[in-house]
């Protein structure tokens, strides 16, 4: 992970993602150009949804290995997934806002990725709460088990048996209603690609921080 | 020791601290007393969905008091006598099967004093009392295996609260649901779904539980 062609590639993705999803052409329907958002607000979940997965290995490996660099990666992953989960919300929020004339609607979707984010936000009030590191990492790293496992129905499941307004619901177009319109891929998977990178770059340089940081203070001891 | 002697000595033990009992059952009747006089329930009648959301919500708080200290609370020296004779697996498991005793006990007695002080609206018993099983049982696996990781921390109150909401939630939600339908008296095939999935979480829980539970155990 130390080359750099993958984050050429992230700054050359979004940013190409960034001016073809404000200026290429879209299709015409019921959501009119407010359609844009699904450049710029799924991405985030996609990418929310891998930094919660890499996050939950590194639980799992720490678990198996107990090393402290397997603790420092799964808490750095789950930070920027939730960093995610918060921007996929707000722009979310903000298409709702022109969408259904509300930034909060109440929509199961909604309600569903706020709870989700409630249980990532509670996995750090539970790593603040001990004080012996090796109690903290593995306690954190069961809970990241569970969080992830509560993670998936919230998001994926529950929001699905309700009917709701989200597009790729009862009718409402979303992607799938494209599959003959390549236009829409051309900037989507890039846009997918080149967040999932952004993130992992995010989040490696945080590892690194973090790893900076313990030498530090080990060599001051 | 195995998994039925731990249970019968949390059972015995139970049974021996009568005031533990009495308070928990004073506790579910002051909660429905309440509801019953805040909702002026003698003029007022209401709907389905309140109905339903009032009762699990009662459940609900009932059963974080009493499963809470399930680890909370234990004294350290009792919590090392377990580490000498028994298997975090058998532990668990003594915890989950007592403590869903404990927990459908109390949502069934919950269920008669709502009957007799509001109403008892529901029309299909058979998908009602699966309903109170299943939610039951998947609230005790839960909140057992995250008192079990409260009681590590530092304010293990808060922790309980904080770490068992988004995890119960879900439970609720199905539960909530299935019980509106058995209060309406809708075709059984309409809560099928719910069932399922309130028998898969649980499923989940109780096998990450299994799994997880001597990493939070050793200590």
């Amino acid at each position: 992970m130390k080359k750099t062609w993958w984050k050429i590639l992230a700054i050359v993705l979004l940013v190409y993602v960034h001016i073809g999803g404000l200026l290429f052409a879209v299709p015409r329907l019921r959501i009119h150009e407010t359609i844009r958002s699904l450049y710029f607000h799924v991405p985030m979940w996609f990418g929310m949804t891998f930094m919660f997965l890499i996050s939950v290995v590194y639980a799992i490996r720490y678990l198996v290995t107990s090393s402290k660099e397997d603790d420092i990666r799964s808490v750095e992953f789950a930070n920027v997934g939730t960093a995610f989960g918060v921007l996929g919300m707000l722009t979310g929020m903000v298409w709702a806002h022109y969408a259904w004339g509300l930034f909060w609607h109440g929509d199961p979707k909604q309600v569903g990725a706020a709870i989700a984010l409630l249980v990532y936000l509670a996995y750090f009030v539970l790593r603040s709460s001990f004080q012996n590191q090796e109690q903290r990492a593995r306690l954190s790293a069961v809970y990241n088990i569970f969080a992830f496992a509560s993670m998936i129905p919230l998001i994926f499941i529950i929001p699905r048996l309700y009917s709701s307004m989200h597009p790729g619901d009862d009718g409402n177009p979303a992607f799938n209603a494209y599959d003959l319109d390549g236009r829409m891929r051309l900037v989507f998977y890039p846009a997918v690609i080149g967040w999932f990178f952004m993130g992992l770059w995010i989040s490696s340089l945080r590892i690194r921080y973090r790893a900076l940081n313990e030498k530090i203070s080990e060599t001051e001891l | 020791m195995g998994v039925f002697e731990l249970i019968r000595k949390d059972f015995l033990l139970e049974l021996r601290r009568k005031s533990v009992i009495a308070g928990l059952g004073l506790y579910l009747f002051s909660l429905v007393f309440i509801c019953y006089l805040t909702f002026n329930l003698r003029v007022n009648t209401i709907n389905a969905m309140t109905w339903s959301a009032l009762f699990w919500l009662v459940i609900l708080f009932s059963v974080v008091n009493s499963v809470a200290k399930s680890f909370i609370g234990e004294r350290k020296g009792v919590l090392i006598y377990y580490y000498t004779v028994a298997s975090p697996q058998q532990i668990i498991l003594s915890k989950i099967i007592y403590n869903s005793a404990l927990c459908l006990l109390i949502s069934v007695s919950g269920y008669i004093l709502f009957s007799i002080f509001i109403v008892n609206p529901v029309q299909d018993h058979l998908v009602f009392f699966s309903a109170l099983v299943l939610g039951s049982l998947g609230l005790s696996t839960s909140l057992s295996i995250i008192s079990g990781i409260a009681s590590k921390g530092n304010n293990s109150n808060v922790l309980m609260a904080v770490l068992s909401f988004p995890v119960v939630v879900s439970i609720l939600l199905m539960t909530i649901r299935v019980t509106k339908n058995a209060v309406d008296g809708i075709e059984r095939a309409a809560s099928t779904d719910e069932i399922l999935n309130l028998l898969a979480i649980n499923c989940i829980a109780a096998a990450l539980g299994y799994i997880l539970f001597p990493y939070i155990w050793r200590s």
